[in-house]
């Protein structure tokens, strides 16, 4: 199929894992009192930017293998 | 979850240039590698029964609910893979109930077919019910609205881009249910204490239930009498019921999964399927039931966070709440809208999964058989669009039809029970007795469905009143629960189908044995596995993913 499923779920971690990080960041920071004071938007932020772009680069680089099969059969 | 909506569109959108013939829109073109089909083999039924469902059995029933995975999905997974993947892919059948024409006859594929369509739509219908429900208590969203939009969004993704659209999304849908949901137990094992704190807040919830300490946290150790295990059932139901029909029945024979193994892209892709799908699914357990346990434990002594299961009217737990609850309690705005995603994300899964059997199932399976044969395949693929659309409005009036049981798991079981427990017996016959006939896979499948109402309408679970919950033709025997009843309707549903069929068939004439080659184990040349490496091949695989499952039974002994 046309489409590497990895492209959209790589892209929509990193994007999820970005808005959370920085949300954890720069926002309040008295709404962790009830996950047990932990900064979860922060570090789930993190978990989820690292598998999002771990996902893209894998993505991205059975794409570009594909290309090049591609152009060698041509 | 803007995010996720657009992304969820934009797959449909991306592979709508893709879906040119039928074969494309029911079947993904069986182009996609085995790893994506595993995961979308596990999301598919991943909906709303898998995540409320299995959450509130783990805070009413404890960690035995792991039963459903252990000894339910994981081996009957397995099974499929290694042993029937061959005649559903090897065949070239488009759906399970063309498997049934092409091994039995017309008939025994009409039956299946208009009772898998019915019964697709119900489930799909449930989900929606219960996604309607549970963001009206979480958001303050209208009913209607919110089935109306969750609709709508499975509705237009389907409808661009087919399965592929489908199992993309699943994919998706399933590593965000894995994000969405591992901080909640992340953050609930530290509020309990981690495991051990878990389990000694769990011995107080057995004692203050009236149950020996442990009978919420050992799987197997209090399955010796029914009157032990918060589940009321005995190993022997749980084994041969659960263990061996229920779930053969609903991983081996059930369009809604299987039809994931058929979109892989070669033999092996496909066996390798449900082999992938299972070790994800093995751990499962973690995601959805131990959120339950946790709840269950903090409400009968509390953590520091001062989390309790919410209660309904008339005082008994609201168990159906415990995982929706707990990510209201524990997670932050931010957070608290992945993990709000996620179980939409889940409610869309399963509706989804039902909606492509559907539209499949219909049109190869009634449309085309029935209605209207022989017509081009653009109309097929109109058609099967058309049937994405009235499969969709028949769930969203089904979703309002659905609402008395209070265990959304419960109810399901009943149905499977009914049509899914005999079918298994069918495709055990027609797949490896190469004598079973059309008439006796037919009439076994109707006594086999008989035999279950029949059994259902005779018993009734402890406590209950007559009605739905069975003894509609009086109470000849009362089962401890409802549970225990249901395994128990399943075994004699399967009993009566493997029994009736054995004893027609004998009695009617056999088909030729060249017309049964690759439909028949004793048939079929086995799938050559010699070019694969040893670790891609699927006896290896299923050998690994049962020991597994195996160490896991005997460590939550």
């Amino acid at each position: 199929m046309g489409l590497d499923i990895r492209l959209p779920i790589g892209l929509m971690f990193t994007i999820l894992g970005l808005l959370l990080f920085v949300f954890g960041i720069v926002g309040d920071k008295s709404i962790y009192q009830r996950a047990l004071d932990i900064n979860v938007n922060l570090w789930w932020g993190i978990v989820m930017l690292v598998f999002g772009l771990a996902m893209l680069w894998f993505g991205r680089r059975a794409t570009r293998a594909g290309r090049d099969n591609a152009d060698q059969e041509r | 979850m803007l995010v996720y909506f657009v992304f969820v569109l934009g797959i449909g959108f991306a592979l709508k240039r893709y879906m040119k013939t039928s074969k494309d829109f029911f079947l993904s073109g069986r182009s996609l590698p085995a790893w994506i089909t595993g995961l979308a083999f596990i999301s598919a039924n991943l909906g709303a029964q898998e995540v409320i469902g299995m959450g509130a059995s783990g805070a009413k029933y404890g960690i035995a609910t792991s039963h459903f995975y252990w000894i339910g999905a994981i081996p009957a997974m397995v099974f499929v893979g290694v042993f029937m993947m061959p005649f559903y892919y090897g065949s070239r059948a488009r759906s399970v109930p063309e498997y049934l024409k092409l091994r039995f006859d017309e008939k025994t594929r009409g039956f299946n077919a208009i009772s898998f369509a019915t019964m697709t739509v119900f489930s799909s219908g449930i989900s929606l019910y219960a996604m309607g429900l549970l963001l009206g208590v979480l958001l303050g969203w209208n009913f209607t609205f919110a089935i109306t939009i969750a609709a709508a969004i499975v509705l237009v993704y389907i409808f661009l881009g087919g399965l592929t659209s489908a199992i993309y999304n699943e994919v998706l849908q399933f590593f965000l249910i894995v994000f969405g949901f591992a901080p909640l137990v992340l953050l609930g094992l530290k509020d309990a204490g981690g495991w051990s704190g878990l389990v000694t807040r769990l011995n107080g919830v057995a004692i203050g239930q009236g149950y020996q300490a442990g009978a919420w946290s050992s799987s197997w150790h209090f399955m010796s009498s029914p009157s032990n295990n918060p589940m009321g059932v005995e190993w022997f139901g749980l084994a041969m019921g659960l263990g061996f029909v229920l779930s053969f029945g609903y991983w081996c024979t059930d369009f809604l999964v299987v039809q994931r193994a058929m979109a892989a892209k070669s033999m092996s892709a496909a066996r390798r399927t449900p082999l992938i799908a299972a070790i994800p699914k093995m751990f499962f357990p973690i995601l959805v039931i131990l959120p339950g346990m946790i709840a269950i434990a903090l409400t009968y002594q509390a953590g520091s966070s001062g989390f309790a299961l919410p209660r309904k009217l008339d005082g008994t737990f609201n168990y159906d709440l415990a995982i929706p609850m707990m990510l209201g309690h524990y997670f932050p705005s931010g957070l608290l809208g992945v993990g709000l995603t996620a179980l939409l994300a889940s409610f869309m899964s399963g509706m989804a999964g039902n909606v492509t059997a559907f539209n499949t199932v219909w049109t190869y399976d009634i449309y085309q058989s029935y209605i209207r044969r022989g017509a081009s395949d653009q109309h097929y693929l109109w058609m099967g669009r058309m049937a994405t659309i009235f499969g969709i409005g028949i769930s969203v009036a089904a979703a309002y039809v659905a609402t008395r049981f209070n265990n959304i798991m419960d109810m399901l079981q009943l149905v499977f029970a009914f049509v899914n427990a005999p079918l298994f017996a069918t495709f055990l016959l027609g797949m490896f007795w190469k004598r079973a006939t059309g008439h006796g896979a037919f009439v076994g499948l109707l006594s086999g469905t008989a035999a279950a109402a029949l059994h259902h309408g005779l018993t009734l679970p402890h406590g209950a009143v007559v009605g739905i919950k069975g003894g509609w033709f009086g109470v000849m025997h009362v089962y401890p629960s409802e549970m225990a009843q249901n395994f128990w309707t399943a075994i004699f549903a399967w009993t009566t189908c493997f029994v009736v069929t054995i004893a027609v068939s004998l009695l009617t004439r056999p088909r030729a044995e060249s017309e049964l080659t690759g439909l028949v184990y004793s048939l079929t040349t086995r799938p050559k596995e010699d070019e694969l490496a040893w670790y891609k091949r699927p006896a290896f695989l299923g050998a690994i993913v049962v020991g597994a499952a195996l160490v896991l039974n005997f460590v939550f002994w």
